[in-house]
Formats: C-alpha cells, sequence, structure tokens
C-alpha cells in the first residue's frame, strides 16, 4: 500500500484504472443479471455482445428487453450519477481544502430537491415526463449561482463566505422544502416527495442517460483539465498564482463544472447521499492527494459504489425496493466512520 | 534611466492600500542580475506584501514591477513562473503530499497541461532536495516535518522551479544555526552563478553579511537603499527600528555586526552607557570601511 501511494503517477493511473474499471464491468454484468427475472451470466454476456453487433447465441425476447431496456439503463444512470458525485466531491475537497466537503457543501443538492419538490407538488410530473429532471437541474443550478453571488458581493470573493452562503442557503431550501411538505393537501404527493428526497434510480430509463450523461462527462472533462492546477490551489491561492495558475478562472471553472455534474446527478436520480463524501476521501487515503490520479479514479470508484448499491437496493428485499440514497447513507457511514477510526493518524494528517 | 542596464527585476514607484491603509508608497526597489538584495525593516513595514508584489501575486493600485524588462502584467502567469519563484514565508497547509511530491510542483510551470513529470524533472527535483539536505526525508508527507524542514523543501521546491529570479520571504525564520548558514550560503552560491534574488531577511547581520544591497522598508516606504554599510548606520537604524544601536565590523568574519544597545525613547543608563561608550564612534570607522565581500563590490 505504501509502496504503492510513492509509485508515480502513471503507474498509479493505470493500476488503478484497471482495477476500477474492471471492477465498473464486472458489477455491471453481475446487476444485469440480478432481479426478479434471473438470467444466467452467459445470456447476460451474448445481449450485451450483440449490442455491439456479435449475435453469438439465442437469447429469449424477454431476458434481451429486460436488459435493453430496463436494467442497462438504470446501470448507466447508476454509474454516471455516481461518477459526478465522486468527481464533485474530489473537487470541492480541494477546492475547500477540507476533506469533510461534499458536493452538495454549494446549494446544489438543497436546490435541487426544491426543483424537484416545487414540480411534484404542483402536479407538473404528471403532465410532462421531463419535468422533474429539469426543475430539479434549474433549481440546482439557481441556488449555485446564489451561493456563489454572495460570496462575489462587492468584487471580493472569498471561499469562507461561500461556505458560509452555502450553510446559509442550504438551510434556507431545507426550510422552504420541509413549509411546502407540511402544507401539501395530497398524501400521494407527499409520499413522491418523500421517494424522491431518499435519492433512487428506480424506472430510470434511456432518457435520463441522455440528458445527464453528456453534462456529467463534460463536467468531468473540465475538471480532468484542471486537477493539476487544483493541487496548487490546495496549499493556497499565493502558492497557486506563484507557480503560474490563474486562480479566479480556474476557480470558477471548476466550481461551475463540480456544480453542473452534481446538478445533472441530482435532477435524474436525487439526493443519494455520502458517496460524494466518501469515495475520494478512500481514495485519498490509498493513492495521496494528487488530483491527476485522484478525479479520473473517483469517478470510476464512484461508479462503482453506485452499481453495487443500487444492486442491493433493488434485490434485497424483492419484490419491493429499497431506496439506494438510504441504502448509501446506511452503508457508507458506518464504514467511513470504521475507517477514520483505523487511520486516524492519515485521517488527521489529511 | 535609459543609460542604466536592464535590471532582472524592478519595481516602480509601487502603491498598494487596503481600504485607507498604504501598505507600500511608491516603492522603487531594483535587483540586477546576479545581485543577492536583502529587504530589511520593522514588522509591518512592507516586506512580504512588497515580495508577494514582485511575485505578481497581488496586483498592487500603482506602480509597475518589471521581469527583465517586460512589465510583469503582460506575461502569462505560467510564464511567469518559469522564470521566477517565490517562497514563502509561512508554509502552507499540504494536506498529505510528500515532500518530493511537493518539490515536483516546481516542475508545474515548465511543462504541458497534460505532460506528466518525467525522468529529468525528476532529477531536477532530486537534486534541488540534495542541496537543502531535504532528500533523507523525500516520501515523508509534510505534515509530519518540522517547520524548519517544510521551510527548506519549500526553498527546493523554488530550486526545482529553475528560476532566473527569486524571492525569499524570511527563508531562515524557522531555520536553526547550521540550517540558517546552509541556505544562505547556498542562496548566496547560486546568486554568484548568475541568479538575481530578493530576500527578506529579519536578522541584520545575517543581511549585512550575505547580501550585496540592503533596501531598508519603513511603514511601506523606502528608508534607505544601498550597500550594507550605507544602510546600517545606527541613525537610520534608530529611524526604522526606535532601537539605539552599534555597528561595527565582526573581529572573525568581518562582516558587519549591528549591536543593539536599547529602545530609543528610553532614558537613563541605557543612554548613558550608549553616550559614553566606544560605540558611535565605532560606527562611523565601521560604516567608512568596506566591510563585507558586498561593500567590496561597488
Amino acid at each position: 500500500m505504501r509502496q504503492f501511494r510513492q509509485a508515480g503517477i502513471s503507474v498509479r493511473l493505470a493500476v488503478g484504472g484497471v482495477l476500477l474499471g474492471g471492477l465498473v464491468l464486472l458489477t455491471s454484468l453481475i446487476s444485469l443479471s440480478l432481479g426478479p427475472v434471473e438470467i444466467p451470466a452467459g445470456h447476460v454476456a451474448a445481449v450485451v455482445l450483440s449490442f455491439v453487433g456479435l449475435d453469438l447465441a439465442e437469447v429469449s425476447r424477454t431476458e434481451h428487453l429486460v436488459i435493453e431496456q430496463i436494467r442497462l439503463p438504470r446501470i448507466l444512470v447508476g454509474a454516471f450519477v455516481g461518477m459526478a458525485l465522486a468527481v464533485a466531491g474530489a473537487t470541492m475537497q480541494g477546492l475547500f481544502r477540507n476533506p469533510m466537503a461534499d458536493p452538495g457543501i454549494i446549494g446544489v443538492s438543497a436546490g435541487g430537491a426544491l426543483g424537484a419538490v416545487i414540480a411534484i407538488a404542483t402536479g407538473l410530473t404528471g403532465l410532462f415526463f421531463l419535468a422533474l429532471p429539469s426543475f430539479a437541474f434549474v433549481g440546482a443550478v439557481a441556488a449555485t449561482f446564489l451561493v456563489y453571488g454572495i460570496a462575489a458581493v462587492g468584487g471580493h470573493f472569498s471561499m469562507a463566505t461561500l461556505l458560509l452562503a452555502g450553510v446559509a442557503v442550504n438551510a434556507f431550501l431545507g426550510a422552504v422544502i420541509s413549509a411546502i411538505i407540511i402544507l401539501l393537501p395530497d398524501n400521494e404527493a407527499l409520499r413522491e416527495i418523500l421517494f424522491w428526497l431518499a435519492g433512487g434510480l428506480d424506472s430510470r430509463a434511456w432518457e435520463h442517460v441522455h440528458i445527464s450523461a453528456p453534462l456529467i462527462v463534460g463536467a468531468t472533462v473540465v475538471i480532468l483539465v484542471r486537477a493539476r492546477d487544483l493541487n496548487l490551489l490546495m496549499l493556497g491561492d499565493d502558492e497557486a498564482r506563484a507557480l503560474g495558475v490563474r486562480v479566479s478562472l480556474t476557480r470558477v471553472a471548476l466550481l461551475g463544472a463540480a456544480a453542473l455534474a452534481t446538478g445533472a446527478a441530482v435532477a435524474v436520480s436525487g439526493t443519494i447521499a455520502f458517496v460524494g463524501l466518501v469515495t475520494p476521501h478512500i481514495l485519498r487515503l490509498v493513492l495521496g492527494p494528487d488530483h491527476r490520479v485522484l478525479i479520473p479514479l473517483s469517478a470510476l470508484a464512484g461508479a462503482v459504489f453506485v452499481i453495487v448499491a443500487d444492486t442491493f437496493a433493488r434485490t434485497i428485499i424483492q419484490p419491493a425496493e429499497f431506496r439506494v440514497g438510504v441504502l448509501t447513507a446506511f452503508v457508507g457511514a458506518p464504514f467511513f466512520a470504521l475507517l477514520l477510526i483505523r487511520n486516524k493518524r492519515q485521517a488527521y494528517a489529511l | 534611466m535609459q543609460t542604466e542596464r536592464t535590471a532582472s527585476i524592478r519595481a516602480d514607484e509601487l502603491g498598494f492600500r487596503v481600504e485607507a491603509k498604504a501598505l507600500l508608497e511608491r516603492v522603487r526597489l531594483h535587483a540586477d542580475q546576479g545581485q543577492l538584495v536583502g529587504l530589511i525593516g520593522p514588522n509591518g513595514a512592507g516586506k512580504s506584501t512588497l515580495l508577494r508584489a514582485i511575485a505578481g501575486v497581488l496586483r498592487p493600485q500603482e506602480g509597475a514591477v518589471w521581469l527583465e524588462g517586460e512589465e510583469l502584467k503582460t506575461i502569462p502567469a505560467r510564464d511567469v513562473a518559469a522564470r521566477m519563484a517565490l517562497v514563502p514565508q509561512i508554509a502552507p497547509y499540504t494536506h498529505g503530499f510528500t515532500a518530493r511530491e511537493l518539490v515536483l510542483m516546481g516542475r508545474y510551470p515548465h511543462l504541458g497541461r497534460f505532460q506528466i513529470e518525467g525522468p529529468n524533472d525528476e532529477r531536477i527535483a532530486r537534486e534541488a532536495m540534495e542541496l537543502t539536505e531535504t532528500d533523507e526525508f523525500a516520501e515523508r508527507t509534510l505534515d509530519t516535518l518540522s517547520g524548519g524542514e517544510r521551510q527548506r523543501v519549500f526553498v527546493s521546491r523554488a530550486l526545482a522551479q529553475q528560476p532566473r529570479v527569486l524571492l525569499l520571504d524570511e527563508p531562515t525564520a524557522n531555520l536553526d544555526v547550521l540550517h540558517k548558514l546552509r541556505v544562505l550560503d547556498l542562496v548566496r552560491q547560486l546568486v554568484d552563478e548568475g541568479l538575481t534574488a530578493v530576500a527578506a531577511i529579519h536578522d541584520l547581520g545575517m543581511a549585512a553579511r550575505y547580501c550585496d544591497r540592503l533596501v531598508l522598508l519603513s511603514e511601506g516606504r523606502v528608508l534607505a537603499d544601498g550597500t550594507p554599510a550605507e544602510v546600517l548606520a545606527p541613525d537610520i537604524i534608530e529611524a526604522a527600528f526606535g532601537v539605539r544601536s552599534a555597528v561595527y565590523p565582526d573581529p572573525v568574519t568581518g562582516s558587519l555586526v549591528v549591536s543593539l544597545i536599547a529602545p530609543a525613547d528610553e532614558n537613563g543608563s541605557a543612554s548613558a552607557a550608549g553616550a559614553n561608550g566606544r560605540s558611535p564612534h565605532h560606527n562611523r570607522e565601521a560604516a567608512a570601511s568596506p566591510a563585507t565581500p558586498g561593500a567590496a563590490t561597488t
């Protein structure tokens, strides 16, 4: 472990990339075969290969449809959401120079939640399919702008003010959501809201992949391009400037990209807790703090985390479904606490 | 002005204020290639502010900084970083980076955006760490090192940047006497090989011993600029620091020593000792004689 930490960037990237990339494929294939209809691994492989034009074996129409229309889009949405949350978490932790920062720190999750709650409470979700994700996305972006606007007032931007503005906006939006829930006469809508707030990937379809994936991939690319600058920003603005980073521009690009990725994730999955906090944190213990390694591997590890959690969520209490957001927190929080205790010294050193 | 050769670094009439308070006022400073210029002055005189303005880390409201004849704000930030390095006064919190990783950051300005440090960069970083004797703890994270060790790692990083101009903010503040001498000897040696350096140095004796020129700042203004012998005169020291002193060449090293006698506003026995002692007379002799290698060259 220690030797791996000291290995060169390309070694850590290559080994980590192969391991985690393999895990993404493996967990996806296992997830594809599990569910109310058990599909043997051979059939899963045959269906997946048929997507790339290789028809090797006969697979029943039902199995093909279940994989293509139900399980695959759901797994893909989960993978992209996990990627978005972990990458945004790693970015926020770097920008705030604080390993406890979370993608929701600048109000983006709460904004998304309020957007979704409004869409459900007004009944718009019944009118058109994309009402919920679009409202959630607009809410997420608007909340981010509000928080950033408060922190940038008077031309003197400060990360400390950003953090406090995030706390204020989060509390305010939370209060608005509670007020709506309390005043809502419709029990069905209430249940839908609570369901959404717990975060879930049930009945996610290809449309959800299509609306979220481009934003998430684009934001991740923007962050990857500036991963090295993020290393310097972590040491302070003066340090970064003295080593050639255009600090304001870089910070806005990184904040914007992290907010966009989180907003897109919240729009299609609700608020899934803990992925953004815990994934980069664990990777940092193994790989060190260099963002050129941390960001791409967080993307893969976040995908694995959500795919695995969602597979459990939809299989452990069949035929009912558990909420993936509840599960990530349920498993993630104790695991995180355990990790903190075991690595107390390193955790402090972070 | 036109006949003067281009200074490696020149600050021209810098003015910087925060709200109503002027931290720098019409400050001029220049360092020619192969010169070590020492910045001295009391706490709050503006030494760090001036170094940060020269480094381009903060933008002064008035005046301009010229790096090798080009105005600093017209040069892309990364090109500046490839030519000029800053060693910060307080080593920042380093979030689990190892000493070697931190030194390698000095190579970033020399690499393309997607280029990863190669064997050549590794070699430059290793050599920079050997020079400050930090290579023995290269793989330790910085938070496990002492203040002085961390400071030397930051000096290494500045060296790995391979700058032509080196700015140091109190580089020896946390160092023990041995490493104080080692680091300043190293800077002096690099300067003799052609580097230009501006260093804020608290210790007046060290500043006199190592620097070619001293610039004395007080309340954001330049109070004196010249050879150590010219600047370190008791009346100038009293005006800037409010302390009466005696200045004389060290009998062993030959460089100037500043003996601090007492705060200038105190009367009584201390004052009497200063007045009837040999020191004031001694001073003038010392100031007139070329007591340091630096002073001898001018």
